[in-house]
This record gives structure tokens, C-alpha cells and sequence, in this order.
């Protein structure tokens, strides 16, 4: 059943593979992002509480999302990782790290930076926000035992380990955040899960997340390749393959 | 009869060995040879199963020892550049404790082992208070004691002296000859006969090489 | 069958008894994460003034965020003399399951550093003016709570043993994962305080106790195989 995948497994095809899928996630980043700006930013109405601040929500819940498709990802890929010893899937988990921790930080920036005109604080203890600051140190601890080891194999495996040991965790995280923020503060106003939400207004929001799953994509792809080419260096497709550059944009 | 099929590492981007296929029968003595920084702990390591190599694979007795650690550790000895004795234990309690975890001998004086070994009247002091080489016979001292038919022993020499080889050669070629397995690497000359130790040379030449 | 079971759990003993026979004849510095947490705890109403209504409001979280930080200090034992001296190695290359020999390392770790945390509560809980019920409360929490950051607190230790500088990375990754630990275990004492049952909240601390106990030692176990080659 897994026979069809099996090239997939060896680096060199993963690479071409990822070459090819990137373009289709690149020009599907830049027409959804052109779209959704566009829309929500502009045509979208404004909302008659919060008038044009609101906005950043386009950008906010998507990259919230984001955030966790991309440790959801991270998750899979870790597991596959070390039940089935694959390689490529462990330099999965350390292409990932980082640009989930950056997805993390501008949920978090926009987060607090809405926070701003409603609460007239940079920053409130709610439990949204909290729970991606946390998200956001788990990443970064990921990514600081990844590059801890010299050896990038080892390296992939314990940042694999580290983040099945997160995503059992992250859970029970979250609702302890929710629960203990209901607990010290009251009931907050939920800002950005309003249950009814004007049709004018949802569609630029769904184009965005699409934009930002789009833009995951292509990065996750982007940062593979490199990952590949730095584990193999030593192999002779990519040497073959930086002579082959050196040649092209000699003649340019 | 441990097999080892086209194992090649790579340990931070260097390739240390490529291609390497030996097998070794029982009643073999074998010495793993070549200059330092070659591989030969390395080897040691992944023959062991505490690393994993790049690619290859390791059977013993038929079957591969990442697929039944339990049984293959039943049968393995190691001692490695670092001897695993707790120095804030007495040699008895180290080898109290190897016993129990390794499922040792049960039926064997340890004091009398720890005579062999020439740590007669030390069973009470702490190893930390020993010497290097004293320490280094603790550890020896878990030849007396297992029941392994492979012994894996990395410089198993460093810090014995003369007579000290001689008599852990006597116990190697024992070994052999109930059909056991001795791999080792070590420095020192060896007085063993020739005829009785076969040579395994690692060249540092396959480093150089790409490979697929 | 049965003597497979006589031979774990002998070797669970062994290793257990191991432990603690090394650290008693290493002596003083088994008390040392103690201390450390008594002079956490006392630091606070250095700071703060020594008013009693506050301290008690805020004495659930200076006890166990000092407990979480006396936990850190005391991990790099668990498993660095072992991975210096070889006897990790010999640990792993024991026939009987690492998960299973790692869970003795990490009793008998617990009983040298979480247990004297429960010892000395009684005595922060005067210094900090908490009742009786709240100081149950606080027990209790300790009680299931320390044995969770001991799992945790291992797997991170498992994963940085083999670095050079593994001791401010332990922090970095171990701390954000023990955030309900703190959170469930205050919010418990923080409702005894005001009279409330928060049985429902030990329950909870329960649960991740049996949920790490089952997949923790397996994590630990991954772990060393990746630090330890």
C-alpha cells in the first residue's frame, strides 16, 4: 500500500518533488493574499463597534491558525518520523519549527496590537493570547535543542521526540490557560470568535486563512529543499546540482 | 555469528565507513584495527545498537538486533572507553548491581572474582578511591561473571599492565574455545597467536569517496 | 513468566536501591534543591512587605513556582553522573526494557528530591500564614504534582544530557510544558483557600499523573537512545 510512496523516501525525488508542487503554492499565495488584503482590508465593511481596528483580524486568525497547523504538521511529521525511521520526515519537523514560531509571533503581535484600541493596554492576560505566548515558547524550545546538537540527524530525532511530548501537552495547556483566565479575570468579551459573523466580513477572513495555509505550504516546501540540501551536501546529486547553478548563471 | 551487512555512518557530514560487510563466526577472536578517528568506536557503537548508522544493517544470530534488543542484549557484553562503574559504590556493590541487571551468573563468589582481577582486600572501599587501572579491573571483572557469548571490548587494555594482558588473553582464548565471540580494539601489543586472532583493518581510504 | 516478573522487579529495586545509596554516600548535596526552595520561598516576603492577608493570597504560587525552580536545579543529576561515567550506556544495554529501569531512575529520583519538598511544606506553609485546609490543599497538590514534573522534568534531561550546555536548555523546554502542573495545582489551594472543594482539580492533576506515568518512561527511553549514540 505504501509501495507508491516509497520513492518519495530517498531525498533526491523528495527534493525535485517539492521543486515542482512549489511554483502552484507560490503563485496560489500571492493571488489569495492579493484577494483577501484587498477585500477585507478595504471593501469588507467596517465593524459598527470597533469600527476599522477590527481589520487585523484578517490577518490575526489566520496566522493564529497557522500557528497550530503548522505544530499540527510538525506532530505528524514527528510521528511518522520515529515509527517508521524516515529521514526526510524528521527534516519535516526542522523546516517546520521555525516558521510556526514566526506564524506564533505575529498572532501574537496582532493580538496585541488590537488589544490596544479595545482594553487600551498592549497587553492583557486573556486566554487566547496567553495560550500562543505559551505556543510560542514551546516552539522556540524546539527550535533551541534542534540546533543544540552538532549532528543534525540526532538533532532531527530529538526535536521529533520533543514535539510529540508537546502536542500531548499543548491540549491540556490550552484549557488550563482558558480555565484559569475565566477564573482570575471574569468572563472577557470574546473578540475574535464571534459565532455570527456578517457574510461581507467572512469571506475576505476565509480567503485569508486560505492565503496563510497557502504561504505555510510554500515555506514548509522552501525550507525542506534546504534542509535536503544541507543534510546531503555530501552526496553527488547535490553537488552535481550546485555545478550545474554555477553553469547557468555563469552564462547569464 | 554476528553479521554485518553494507553499513555505511556519516557522523556530521563526514562518512566514516562505507559499504562495510564482515562476518564473524563463533569461537572467533577478532581485532578491529586502523589509525584513531577512523571509526572504530563508532563501529563499536552501532554493532552494539546505541547508535544507528546511515545505512546498512546488523544481524545477530540470524536476526536483526534493532528488531529484538532484549534477546540480543541477553548475549551482549560492552565495555567501552567509559566503564559504567559508579565510583561512589565499592567494587562488590558495582558488580552486585551488573549482576542483577544483566542477568549475570547468580552462583558465583564475587569475592573471588574480585581476587582474579587482583582487588583482593579493596571490596569495601569506594572505587573512587582507587586507581586508574584498579577501576579499569572493576570493570574487567564483568568477564568473570556473564554469561554473553559476545563480548564487544573497546580498548579493553588502557591502564592494564603486562601480566594484567596476559591474563585477560588467557580468558579471551577460553572464551573462544566454548564458542563465544571476542571483539576488540586496543593499542597495546598482544601476545596472542597469530593464528588465534583474525584482523579486521578499517582504512581511512573509503572517506574520501562518494557514494549513493 | 513468573520469574520474569521476580527479574523486573528485582531490577527495579536494584536500581532504585542504586540510587539512593549513591546519593546518601555523596551526602550534603542531596539537600541542596531544599534549601534552595526554603530560600526562594522566604525571598518573597523580603520582597513584598510581610503583610499576612497577601502573602496567603499569593503563597500558592510562590510555593510552587520555588517548587518548579528547585525541581530544574535538581535534574542535571538524573542522569549526567551516569552519562559520564558510562553507566547510562550499561543502562541501555541491559535485556530488560530501558522504559521500565528509567522509571526506577526517575523513583528514586523523586524520593531524594520531591519527597523532602513535602517534608519541609509544613514550614513554608507557617512562614507564608496559610490555614490548615489551604496547607492540605497545598500538600496534596505537591503531593500528586512533583512526581508529574519528575517524569517531565526527565525527558528533558534525557534530551540534553549528551550537550555541553543541556542545563539552561532544560529550563527552556521543560518549564512552558509544566504550565498546568502550576496552574491546576494553585488553582486547587486557591479554592481551599476560599472554602471550596477542589477535588475535581486533584482529579485532574491525577489523570496527568497516570498519563505521564504510562507514556513518559517511553519518551525517556527515545530520548537517551538519541543523546546516548
Amino acid at each position: 500500500m505504501w509501495k507508491w510512496l516509497h520513492p518519495y523516501a530517498k531525498p533526491e525525488k523528495s527534493y525535485q518533488l517539492a521543486g515542482k508542487l512549489l511554483p502552484w503554492f507560490v503563485v496560489l499565495t500571492v493571488i489569495t493574499f492579493i484577494i483577501g488584503l484587498l477585500w477585507g482590508l478595504l471593501f469588507a465593511p467596517a465593524d459598527y463597534q470597533q469600527g476599522d481596528s477590527f481589520r487585523i483580524i484578517y490577518i490575526h486568525v489566520p496566522a493564529a491558525m497557522m500557528a497550530m497547523g503548522a505544530y499540527s504538521s510538525m506532530a505528524i511529521a514527528a510521528f511518522v518520523a520515529l515509527v517508521w525511521q524516515i529521514r526526510l520526515a524528521e527534516m519535516t519537523v526542522a523546516a517546520t519549527a521555525p516558521i510556526g514560531a514566526v506564524f506564533t509571533f505575529i498572532a501574537l503581535f496582532t493580538g496585541a496590537a488590537w488589544g490596544k484600541p479595545m482594553w487600551g493596554a498592549w497587553w492583557v492576560w486573556d486566554a487566547r493570547l496567553t495560550s500562543e505566548l505559551i505556543l510560542l515558547f514551546v516552539y522556540l524550545g524546539i527550535i533551541a535543542l534542534y540546533n543544540a546538537f552538532s549532528d543534525k540527524v540526532l538533532a532531527g530525532r530529538a526535536a521529533s521526540i520533543l514535539t510529540l511530548v508537546g502536542v500531548i501537552n499543548l491540549p491540556v495547556i490550552h484549557y488550563s490557560v482558558v480555565w484559569w483566565n475565566t477564573l482570575h479575570q471574569g468572563p472577557t468579551i470574546s473578540k475574535f470568535g464571534k459565532p455570527s459573523m456578517a457574510v461581507e466580513m467572512l469571506w475576505p477572513l476565509l480567503i485569508m486563512i486560505a492565503a496563510f495555509a497557502t504561504l505555510l505550504g510554500a515555506l514548509i516546501l522552501m525550507r525542506f529543499r534546504n534542509e535536503i540540501l544541507t543534510r546531503e551536501s555530501h552526496r553527488p546529486w547535490v553537488r552535481q546540482l550546485a555545478l550545474n547553478n554555477v553553469k547557468i548563471t555563469g552564462k547569464n | 555469528m554476528l553479521h554485518c551487512k553494507m553499513l555505511t555512518v556519516v557522523r556530521e557530514d563526514r562518512i566514516l565507513f562505507k559499504d562495510l560487510s564482515f562476518t564473524i563466526k563463533p569461537g572467533e577472536i577478532v581485532q578491529i584495527e586502523g589509525p584513531n578517528g577512523v571509526g572504530k568506536t563508532s563501529l563499536f557503537r552501532l554493532l552494539i545498537g546505541l547508535s544507528t548508522a546511515y545505512s546498512g544493517d546488523i544481524f545477530w544470530q540470524g536476526s536483526s538486533i534493532d528488531k529484538d534488543r532484549e534477546f540480543f542484549y541477553q548475549q551482549l557484553l560492552y565495555l567501552g572507553h567509559k566503564t559504567g562503574i559508579k565510583p561512589e559504590l565499592t567494587p562488590l556493590e558495582n558488580l552486585q548491581f551488573f549482576q542483577t541487571l544483566h542477568a549475570a551468573k547468580q552462583d558465583i563468589d564475587l569475592w573471588f572474582v574480585l581476587a582474579q582481577v587482583g582487588l583482593a582486600g579493596y571490596e569495601d572501599v569506594t572505587t573512587a578511591q582507587l586507581s586508574a587501572g584498579q577501576q579499569r579491573r572493576v570493570a574487567l571483572a564483568r568477564l568473570w561473571i556473564n554469561k554473553c557469548p559476545l563480548w564487544v571490548l573497546d580498548e579493553p587494555f588502557t591502564a592494564i599492565d603486562k601480566s594484567g594482558i596476559a591474563v585477560l588473553e588467557g580468558l579471551f582464548v577460553k572464551h573462544a574455545e566454548k564458542g563465544g565471540i571476542v571483539l576488540l580494539t586496543t593499542h597495546q601489543d598482544m601476545t596472542l597467536d597469530s593464528s588465534l586472532l583474525r584482523k579486521i583493518e578499517l582504512g581511512g581510504a573509503a572517506a574520501d569517496e562518494d557514494y549513493v | 513468566m513468573k520469574t520474569m516478573f521476580r527479574a523486573l522487579f528485582s531490577a527495579f529495586f536494584q536500581v532504585v536501591a542504586k540510587e539512593l545509596q549513591g546519593a546518601f554516600r555523596h551526602g550534603s548535596d542531596i539537600l541542596n534543591p531544599v534549601w534552595f526552595f526554603i530560600i526562594v520561598v522566604t525571598l518573597f516576603p523580603l520582597g513584598i512587605g510581610t503583610d499576612p492577608a497577601l502573602l496567603e493570597r499569593i503563597a500558592p504560587g510562590i510555593i510552587w513556582v520555588a517548587a518548579l525552580l528547585a525541581a530544574l536545579l535538581s535534574f542535571e543529576r538524573l542522569f549526567k553522573d551516569d552519562f559520564i561515567d558510562g553507566s547510562l550506556e550499561q543502562l541501555m544495554l541491559s535485556p530488560f526494557p530501558l522504559a521500565w529501569l528509567v522509571s526506577a531512575k526517575v523513583f528514586a529520583h523523586w524520593l531524594l528530591t520531591g519527597l523532602p519538598l513535602l517534608l519541609v511544606s509544613p514550614l513554608l506553609a507557617t512562614f507564608l500564614s496559610l490555614d490548615i485546609d489551604t496547607y492540605i490543599a497545598l500538600f496534596l497538590t505537591l503531593l500528586i504534582g512533583t512526581p508529574i514534573l519528575s517524569l517531565f522534568g526527565a525527558i528533558g534531561v534525557a534530551l540534553t544530557v549528551g550537550l555541553r550546555k543541556g542545563g539552561i536548555l532544560l529550563s527552556l523546554i521543560m518549564l512552558p510544558l509544566s504550565i498546568p502542573i502550576l496552574i491546576f495545582s494553585t488553582m486547587a489551594i486557591d479554592a481551599a483557600s476560599y472554602g471550596q472543594s477542589y477535588i475535581g482539580l486533584l482529579a485532574l492533576l491525577g489523570a496527568m499523573l497516570i498519563t505521564a506515568i504510562i507514556l513518559a518512561p517511553f519518551a525517556i527511553a527515545a530520548s537517551l537512545r538519541v543523546s546516548v549514540s
